[in-house]
């Protein structure tokens, strides 16, 4: 019997390793790149077009480049290299405009509470909602008076003398931090049963997203001033903030919109059961779940206001992209868009991306909805 | 629709106040102690920041000689960078006391527009561009010759109407934009490059081999650029006008910043006396002080040193004087005399 139940014990034959071009190297280029005659074409053909369009690019921006010097005169001992002499030169006025060097600490200060608060709230922690709180009230006071100074022993500094990067960043956060609470009552508004102010919102909201941001800004630059009494100016930079604020709450009222109409009607109808009036239905049962819905449509949104701030220069304000189109307009300068706008580009793209980390991440953590 | 036509009335009203006579500019500006000065955002040589984010060049120094002769002190200025739409508006609504923003004195615009040009600070025209290989030397030389420029523009009339009125055949390649038609001159499509010409000085230090390139003296159309005030403000505009002019006659008499202290304390020429203030009061009718223009000499040199430093020899930009020299030198720039 032991003989027999032995010889039937069942013992696996040790697993083959598998084919030598399945694994490694080998095989992740098989099952990735080669993987069918049509897909190795598309293979061999990419490469091939990284083939003309890398080596040049990479001997232009970094082998032939020229970093050294303080004018053009290195620059074109090497015209076939990018001037990024010219960057350097110029990087203070990129990130400040023509904000006082003393004064520059406080832009970077500025900031750098901004971006504090912006991790902080990524994060979970008791006393959490006091950062938010403080992110929204108290920051943008500390920084108004930061970056505009006049008070506190700080000194003056005119919006006129801000750019760069800073008036880039003054006018999509304002735009962004106003537009959101404005969109909110707007879509509350046209779903309002009260026909004055659904009607408002309607039009509002209609003739608003109905004109380019650039008609709107244009309007508030050359038309607004002749409507003024004489001689009474507006701030340049104020006039660019409500144009942009006002323009992304339109935008920012119809995604809110699609995310109440996604609340199912049950939502609504429970609350109302509960006794709650139409302020606490909203804040407590609606929003949270409409928001949430429509969290990649809002980023998506404030991803377009922040490139769309580069139109402020219609206004005649410096923001990144207008003051290193104008630093190229500096005889000394002449002739290197290239390595300017090679260099906005990729500022553009570092911002952007960083937003859309960050909203992937803000969705991860709200994600308690109805999903099994 | 009542409503509509209500609210166009309002707006038809308020820009019929804003044409309206405004006086005392002089006095508003001496009251709030600067010149609120509206330049172009970036124009190489004419009003561009430099690396230390000041803005330089000629139409800024413009200004910076208006703050001189009303405050003795030409950095008594503050400069609002105004796109070429909005300028107009900026100066009738009082945002800007004056306009130094390479701005073509037209018929239409020193008459119907409510302002008023107070001279000439540059001569500019549409000009030609052509490699030095080609052996031209005058723009009358390009019969039968291609020549690139931006469409849709009235360079392309002027050009049409130049080699028509001389008699001479072209090719023409209007290209969409003013990059293009220069990547398209500098690639070899094109003969001659034409726009207008400080516009040219400045293309050609972008281009591939700036020497190979050189500028025709031709000139064929009227391009004079030059400060605007307000109209109806003739006190304003006599000191803008004037500031202009005392720079242009200190290059006349050889009056330059280094040499003004020494020409004011013992220059025998009377007309050099009555221009720095040594000599008669010709400031007080203006409302300025006596040495006004000794100030802005000091200060900012006379013309020519202005126009070299921003524009000219001593620039990247390395414009010929031309039409921009002094009349006595076969150019335009003329000064009425100071008696």
């Amino acid at each position: 019997m032991t003989d027999q139940s032995q010889a039937h014990v069942f013992t696996p034959t040790p697993p083959q390793p598998p084919p030598a071009n399945m694994v490694g190297v080998v095989g992740w280029l098989r099952a990735n790149l080669f993987n069918g005659w049509f897909n190795s074409l598309l293979t061999v053909f990419s490469l091939y077009l990284l083939y003309l369009t890398l080596p040049p690019l990479v001997s232009w921006a970094f082998i032939n480049a020229t970093f050294s010097g303080t004018d053009r005169t290195m620059c074109e001992a090497s015209p076939h290299g990018a001037c990024w002499t010219f960057i350097k030169m110029r990087f203070n006025q990129i990130l400040f405009g023509f904000y006082p060097e003393g004064e520059q600490w406080r832009p970077i200060v500025t900031f750098l509470i901004g971006l504090g608060g912006l991790i902080g709230t990524a994060f979970r922690f008791a006393g959490k909602r006091w950062l938010v709180l403080f992110m929204l009230t108290g920051f943008p006071i500390i920084a108004f008076f930061l970056l505009a100074g006049g008070y506190f022993g700080l000194t003056e500094v005119e919006t006129a003398k801000w750019g760069g990067l800073t008036v880039t960043l003054v006018v999509s956060v304002t735009g962004i931090v106003a537009s959101f609470p404005i969109g909110i009552m707007l879509a509350l508004g046209r779903r309002s049963q009260m026909p004055i102010v659904r009607s408002a919102c309607v039009v509002f909201i209609e003739v608003v997203r109905g004109v380019p941001l650039i008609s709107v800004l244009f309007m508030a630059s050359v038309m607004l001033p002749l409507f003024l009494p004489e001689g009474m100016t507006f701030n340049k930079l104020l006039r660019a903030l409500v144009g942009v604020t006002l323009f992304t709450a339109a935008y920012m009222a119809e995604v809110v919109r699609g995310g109440l109409q996604a609340v199912p009607k049950g939502q609504y109808e429970g609350a109302a059961a509960l006794g709650l009036g139409y302020w606490k239905m909203m804040i407590l049962i609606i929003l949270p779940q409409a928001l949430k819905l429509v969290i990649p449509s809002i980023v998506n949104s404030f991803i377009s206001l922040f490139k769309d701030t580069t139109l402020v220069y219609i206004v005649g304000l410096f923001d990144v992209l207008e003051i290193i189109r104008v630093s190229t307009k500096d005889a000394n300068w002449i002739g290197f868009e290239k390595e300017g706008y090679v260099f906005a580009a990729l500022m553009f793209w570092v911002f952007c991306f960083a937003m859309s980390r960050v909203s992937l991440r803000i969705e991860k953590r709200l994600d308690t909805s109805h999903r099994k | 629709m009542n409503k509509l036509s209500q609210f166009t009335f309002g707006a038809l009203l308020a820009l019929g106040t804003v044409t309206a006579a405004q006086a005392g500019t002089l006095d508003d500006v001496k009251k709030k102690g600067f010149v609120q000065c509206g330049v172009s955002t970036g124009l190489a040589g004419f009003s561009a920041p430099d690396d230390k984010g000041e803005y330089k060049g000629l139409d800024v120094d413009v200004c910076k000689a208006v703050a001189a002769a009303v405050f003795g002190d030409a950095t008594k200025v503050k400069f609002t960078p105004l796109t070429a739409k909005e300028r107009f508006t900026a100066l009738q609504s009082g945002e800007v006391d004056l306009l130094s923003r390479n701005t073509t004195w037209t018929l239409n615009r020193d008459t119907a527009q409510g302002l008023s040009f107070a001279g000439v600070t540059y001569y500019d025209g549409q000009g030609f561009m052509v490699r030095k290989s080609l052996g031209v030397k005058s723009a009358k030389e390009l019969d039968g010759a291609s020549i690139c420029t931006e469409t849709g523009t009235t360079t392309e009339l002027n050009l049409s109407d130049y080699f028509k009125s001389n008699g001479l055949k072209y090719t023409v390649v209007a290209l969409g934009s003013n990059s293009e038609a220069v990547a398209a001159y500098d690639s070899g499509r094109c003969d001659a490059y034409t726009t207008d010409a400080s516009g040219l000085y400045a293309t050609r230090i972008a281009l591939a081999a700036p020497d190979d390139h050189m500028v025709l003296p031709e000139i064929i159309s009227k391009e004079p650029l030059g400060p605007v005030v307000r109209q109806g403000d003739s006190q304003w505009f006599n000191v803008v006008k004037w500031s202009l002019f005392a720079m242009v006659a200190a290059e006349e008499y050889g009056v330059t910043a280094a040499n003004v202290d020494e020409q004011k304390a013992s220059s025998a020429n009377p007309e050099v006396k009555r221009l720095l203030g040594a000599e008669g009061e010709f400031g007080t009718p203006m409302g300025l002080p006596n040495d006004w223009a000794y100030k802005i000499v000091k200060q900012l040199g006379n013309y020519g040193e202005a126009f070299d430093r921003n524009v000219g020899a001593g620039s990247p930009l390395k414009i010929d004087r031309g039409i921009n020299a002094l009349w006595n030198k076969g150019g335009l720039q003329y000064a009425p005399p100071f008696r």
